[in-house]
């Protein structure tokens, strides 16, 4: 299984949220909307990953399971 | 205060251009062409008696077999498709996605799918679709009506921009022809749809027939799996459909006798900017790119570059484009696009800064405003080629525009900031010179030039959504 | 001062309870217009304003059960367990009892909506949230109309104090959304 973050961008209105709580693969642009610096989730930081998209205050922010190959 | 920007730039083109291999070994294109716009004849406006005449009747296509049980006549749907895959027509509308293989996507998918014809062509240097609705509207209803009986469509709509009455009405007379010869079993709803540059993307175009605003909307899910009231939508460009009715009738092989083995058939391509007769042309595919200026009457100035796939297109330096085929990959790997067909001839004495800073401007208008990137993005990259083109050496400006362009780049809902950041892309990576010499110096002795990219003027422009 | 069902102690556990309910749903209701309102500075981040709104929130409903289960079981003045749900369903103090069925109804609203928040979609969830408004003033009302400390000095300025920052803090909501500019 992978796990991949998403942005909707139309939903997102740049609250920044996720930058916060996700800040080794969420950055801010200069107008405080989310760069998403690697799409694939680290297993380790899935369970904060699941936060910030339960944070985002327009739930622009999705996870994306993939059954991925195994090794 | 502008200094001459020194000759040696870009080696201009003579006027005659150098001597270009035709597209197919043995035999001219003059046999082959014109398919598509075979049909126009001085008679301004031909109807349905005329076309028929010219192209022959709607083919049928077969649909249940009736009560009788007898052997129902005409192609049966799942052949037609079949014949579009065979011939390998793709879209024409800019993304080249193979016709027949999206046909069957939407016949396959659950229910009983809907079709729209993507008339509503919102490039500004772009005329071919509407060259084909106000003059060849039986092409494009034929393929309309063919493609819904395909795909078992129950739904078909034929979208303009709302703001273009004359055409509006010429489809109507058209419709009403043929519901007086009772040809098609769907009727065709011609919709007016915003006069917005991005309604005509295709899931705006869906969200507005479902009630909403012209604006893209968020996919998952793909108007192909779910669109138009919640059915399998197929969406084509009106030129596709309008090939799709010459295939049907005239089989795959004479589709594949023009174009190229990887890209068969015809195109329309819009021409213009500095060439001597512009407008709409039909080129095979693969006809290198100097040969469709040369089609168009050749240069009218010395040019310096070519723009083709309009404004989320590319910009070529003319020597270098001359012999590039017109075809997706060709153009691809000459680091430019096809896109709808737009070829503009850029002379020599303009500047593309300006130029590309003029159309950017607009494109940042042209965003409907939903995504951060765009919305803050695009004025801000157009900002910055205002910037290079017209005040004095920066000395910062390439660097600024090179990382607008990766900002903004996918991270829309659409591909709007994506077209607006591969022109400017394609700028820098055209005209190295001409940029560093700007950024060193200011403004070029081209910028004061009338424009050459066509743009609508103020007056001309739409700002609703609904 | 015994516990039991007679004497005074459930009457005061009943006006604790619905004092704290009162701060803490004040509390909510600051830390969600400060969510709103992108609130953030160097040791404040916007996570922690909708954590603690959240978090909070959920205390609300423990506290406010304590409320409504030491009232019911007060045997000093017959409230039903439906009066806490439904207005008009008690006969003590009926209009401002109702008001406190009122805003228990509209909370347990905004709370279920919030937990499936996701399934619901955003839209949905916004405009039922719009009842946060509604919420929290007719719970102040009840509080003070409801009149068993209305002349205790130190419950009215508490209420009072509660009020003021709720205003303070929507005016400055009002204000910083008025601003143009991009979202940062």
């Amino acid at each position: 299984m992978t796990f991949t973050l998403r942005v909707n961008p139309i939903a997102c209105t740049g609250h920044g949220m996720c930058a916060e709580l996700l800040p080794e693969v969420i950055e801010l642009d200069r107008w405080g909307y989310p760069i998403l610096v690697s799409p694939a989730v680290p297993r380790p930081l899935l369970a904060h990953a699941r936060r910030a998209a339960q944070a985002c205050p327009t739930l622009a922010l999705l996870i994306e399971e993939k059954a991925g190959k195994r090794r | 205060m502008t200094a001459t920007r020194p000759l040696a730039v870009t080696r201009p083109l003579a006027v005659t251009g150098p001597a270009l291999p035709a597209a197919r070994p043995g035999g001219s294109p003059g046999a082959r062409l014109p398919r598509l716009l075979s049909g126009i004849s001085a008679e301004r406006m031909a109807g349905l008696p005329g076309h028929e005449r010219h192209y022959g009747p709607l083919p049928e296509v077969a649909r249940s077999p009736g009560r009788s049980g007898n052997r129902p006549r005409g192609l049966r749907p799942e052949r037609l498709i079949d014949i579009v895959e065979a011939a390998g027509l793709t879209g024409r509308g800019g993304a080249g996605f193979p016709a027949g293989r999206k046909m069957r996507s939407v016949a396959a998918g659950a229910g009983r799918p809907a079709v729209v014809a993507n008339g509503a062509e919102g490039e500004p240097a772009s005329r071919k679709d509407r060259l084909l609705l106000t003059r060849l509207p039986h092409l494009v209803l034929d393929g309309i009506t063919l493609a819904a009986q395909a795909v078992g469509a129950d739904e078909a709509y034929l979208c303009v921009h709302g703001t273009d009455g004359a055409v509006l009405d010429r489809l109507d007379h058209a419709v009403a022809e043929r519901r007086a010869a009772g040809l098609d079993p769907v009727p065709v709803q011609v919709t007016g749809i915003p006069g917005r540059y991005v309604s005509s993307e295709q899931s705006s175009i869906v969200q507005y027939l479902n009630g909403g605003q012209g604006k893209p909307t968020f996919s998952p899910p793909r108007p192909h799996e779910r669109g138009v009231n919640g059915k399998p939508t197929l969406v084509h460009n009106v030129e596709t459909l309008a090939h799709l009715a010459l295939i049907a009738r005239r089989g795959d092989r004479w589709f594949r006798g023009a174009g190229l083995p990887s890209a068969p058939g015809s195109m329309l391509v819009t021409v213009g900017g500095a060439v001597t007769r512009p407008g709409v042309y039909e080129i095979e595919m693969g006809t290198p790119a100097g040969q469709v200026i040369m089609l168009a009457g050749g240069p009218a100035e010395r040019l310096q570059a070519l723009l083709i796939g309009g404004y989320f297109g590319a910009w070529l330096p003319a020597e270098a484009a001359w012999p590039v085929p017109m075809t997706h990959a060709g153009l691809k790997a000459a680091g430019g696009a096809l896109g709808a067909g737009i070829v503009i001839a850029l002379p020599a004495a303009a500047c593309p800064i300006a130029e590309t800073a003029r159309v950017v401007r607009y494109l940042a208008q042209e965003s409907a405003g939903q995504c951060g990137p765009c919305l803050f993005g695009l004025p801000a990259l157009a900002d910055a080629l205002a910037g290079l083109a017209y005040s004095g050496g920066r000395d910062r400006g390439i660097d600024d525009i090179a990382a607008l362009i990766q900002l903004v780049e996918g991270r829309g809902a659409c591909r709007h900031p994506d077209g607006a950041a591969q022109l400017a892309r394609s700028l820098l990576a055209a005209f190295p010179a001409d940029t560093h010499w700007h950024q060193r110096q200011g403004p070029c002795g081209g910028v004061g030039r009338a424009p050459v990219l066509p743009l609508p003027r103020d007056e001309e422009r739409h700002w609703d959504w609904e | 001062m015994s516990f039991d069902f007679h004497g005074p102690g459930l009457w005061y556990a009943t006006r604790a309870t619905g004092l704290v309910t009162l701060l803490l749903l004040t509390a909510s209701v600051l830390l969600g217009i400060l969510t709103a309102g992108r609130f953030a500075s160097g040791s404040w981040p916007r996570f922690l304003s909708q954590g603690l709104h959240r978090n909070i929130s959920l205390l609300v409903l423990a506290f406010l059960a304590l409320h409504v289960g030491t009232t019911v079981a007060d045997t000093y003045t017959s409230i039903p367990l439906t009066a806490a749900f439904v207005p008009f369903a008690s006969a003590y103090k009926t209009a401002w009892l109702s008001l406190g069925a009122v805003a228990l109804d509209l909370l347990l609203a905004l709370v279920a909506t919030s937990l499936v928040r996701k399934r619901l979609g955003h839209g949905a969830w916004r405009r039922v949230h719009w009842l946060a408004y509604a919420c929290w003033p007719v719970a102040v009302a009840h509080g003070l109309g409801i009149g068993t400390d209305r002349s205790t000095t130190w419950v009215l300025a508490l209420s009072m104090a509660c009020v003021l920052a709720v205003l303070a803090t929507t005016t400055w909501r009002l204000v910083t959304a008025a601003r143009p500019g991009p979202a940062q």
